[in-house]
């Protein structure tokens, strides 16, 4: 016992989904133009999984060792079987989270989910103003959270707020967690936007400024200081204005397992962006072959399929050369480091869009929100001007 | 800021927490939302006592018995109670 490492477990790899998001709709009422859905996920709204094929999946996955559940989406309430699912979950002895926007959840479902065994709700919140709230979202929705945030406090969950950050709300953050303490949050998630999907397609217009988001962390750790415990605040940072990237879902096919709303299986929420993969679909595989044998959750896992400058890294470790998706949608190459990197000869991509963002004519164009209408058109091959600068659809 | 533990505390798995033992990665582990720590067998054990009714005393005397080949262990138990107090993993009676 004399070598207690406080009594955690030392961070060993041990490729195992100890994380399972259910993105079990691509459906949903709101429109934010940061989602990091699949642009083209208008192909994919048809053929759900069944109720019946959701709790096979929870339950395989639960063999696998998996843990943490996210239901999520879309907005998982257009499903009427959430209910059925959570119980499903708590009787699995799964840690589950209900990922939503607050549309939707009624008194009457709020009391069947804590009935049954759900563990927290994430709700997400965008703004303290309803203007920019309805804005970056495209509805009408900031009265709804509000009074959604009070039913989920009231019935004894832990408040989890998400708010993705962006130029509209940037400036407000100190009077957002002044909001989030309020309504009594016992977590906050400042989530500096990533740019996939929707983002990436909107990105001059949702980019803030380093100064900002300098500014929006040493407010971040201010109230920290303030409120200790009884608050916890995560800021997730932004990564094109770091010099290394992230290690993205902790390494590809280690902890993270994404099932879609059709019952596609990937290591990250984007990964179908990428080329040459064919990701299995629970429907016709076992969920243990496509976690450990399959060829695309090995393509990417440890550092064999990694280029210079990876390869020869020393820091190769620490983010095992970041993202694959942000690689292949700025390069053009799925096996490139990831541009964040200032290692990497595609840095100039990063820097480049950086100053973009800047420039108040690519800031004036419309931002493209998330609406079947506009996947429609994007997989039709509209909106060619507002793609050029990818290598495929984000 | 470390917090002082005192032998005649009670502590509980905190609010919003759950503890409990997985057959899968064989070990103890401490779910919450938005994250999870598995936890060492000596961390495991410890929190596997911390039931709203031990008091520390308690719970030392009997890892101390449970455990006599490694000595005195009370300072390692502190120590434990100290960081998951930090981490608010458990919360004072």
């Amino acid at each position: 016992m004399a070598n207690l490492n406080n009594g955690v477990e030392s961070n060993v790899t041990q490729t195992q989904p100890l994380w399972l998001l259910a993105e079990i709709t691509y459906r949903c009422p709101l429109h934010c133009a940061f989602c990091y859905n699949p642009t083209d996920y208008a192909d994919y709204t048809k053929n759900e999984l069944s109720t019946d094929q959701w709790i096979k999946v929870l339950r395989d996955a639960r063999k696998m060792g998996a843990l943490q559940l996210g239901i999520s989406g879309g907005e998982p309430l257009l499903r009427d079987d959430i209910e059925d699912i959570v119980v499903e979950a708590n009787s699995l002895g799964y840690y589950s989270n209900l990922i939503t926007s607050g549309v939707g959840l009624t008194e009457k479902r709020i009391d069947a989910f804590k009935a049954g065994g759900l563990d927290h709700i994430q709700l997400s919140m965008h703004d303290i103003t309803e203007e920019i709230s309805n804005f970056v979202t495209d509805t009408s929705t900031f009265k709804l959270k509000q009074k959604v945030a009070a039913m989920i406090k009231d019935r004894g969950y832990p408040m989890v707020l998400n708010v993705v950050i962006h130029r509209y709300n940037i400036g407000h953050i100190k009077e957002i967690l002044e909001m989030a303490e309020a309504l009594g949050a016992d977590y906050v998630e400042l989530a500096n936007t990533q740019y996939y999907g929707w983002s990436l397609i909107n990105r001059n217009q949702l980019m803030p400024t380093k100064e900002q988001i300098d500014e929006a962390e040493k407010i971040t750790n201010e109230f920290r200081e303030y409120i200790g415990n009884k608050m916890k605040i995560f800021f997730v940072v932004p990564d094109y204005y770091a010099e290394r990237p992230k290690k993205c879902m902790n390494g590809w096919g280690e902890v993270f397992m994404i099932v879609t709303a059709n019952g596609d299986v990937l290591p990250c929420h984007s990964a179908r962006v990428l080329p040459d993969m064919n990701f299995p679909n629970v429907q016709n595989n076992n969920l243990n072959e496509i976690w450990y044998d399959s060829s695309s959750f090995n393509k990417y896992r440890g550092d064999e399929w990694m280029k210079e400058p990876c390869r020869s890294c020393s820091e190769k470790e620490n983010d095992l050369g970041g993202c694959r998706c942000q690689a292949f949608l700025l390069s053009g190459d799925a096996e490139a480091a990831d541009p964040i990197c200032t290692k990497s000869p595609h840095r100039h991509l990063i820097d480049q869009a950086l100053e973009d963002s800047k420039n108040e004519k690519l800031q004036a164009q419309p931002i493209i929100f998330r609406t079947d209408k506009n996947s429609k058109e994007l997989i039709n091959g509209e909106h060619k001007d507002r793609l050029k600068d990818f290598k495929a659809m984000p | 800021m470390t917090q002082k533990i005192n032998n005649a505390d009670v502590y509980k798995i905190a609010a919003h927490h759950r503890f409990q033992w997985e057959e899968a990665q064989n070990c103890y582990v401490i779910l919450f939302p938005e994250g999870m720590v598995k936890l060492n067998p000596s961390g495991g054990e410890i929190l596997s006592l911390v039931n709203g009714e031990n008091s520390v005393a308690d719970i030392i005397s009997s890892l101390n018995e449970k455990f006599k080949d490694a000595g005195d262990i009370s300072n390692d138990i502190i120590s434990m109670f100290e960081f998951a107090l930090e981490k608010a993993w458990i919360t004072k009676i």
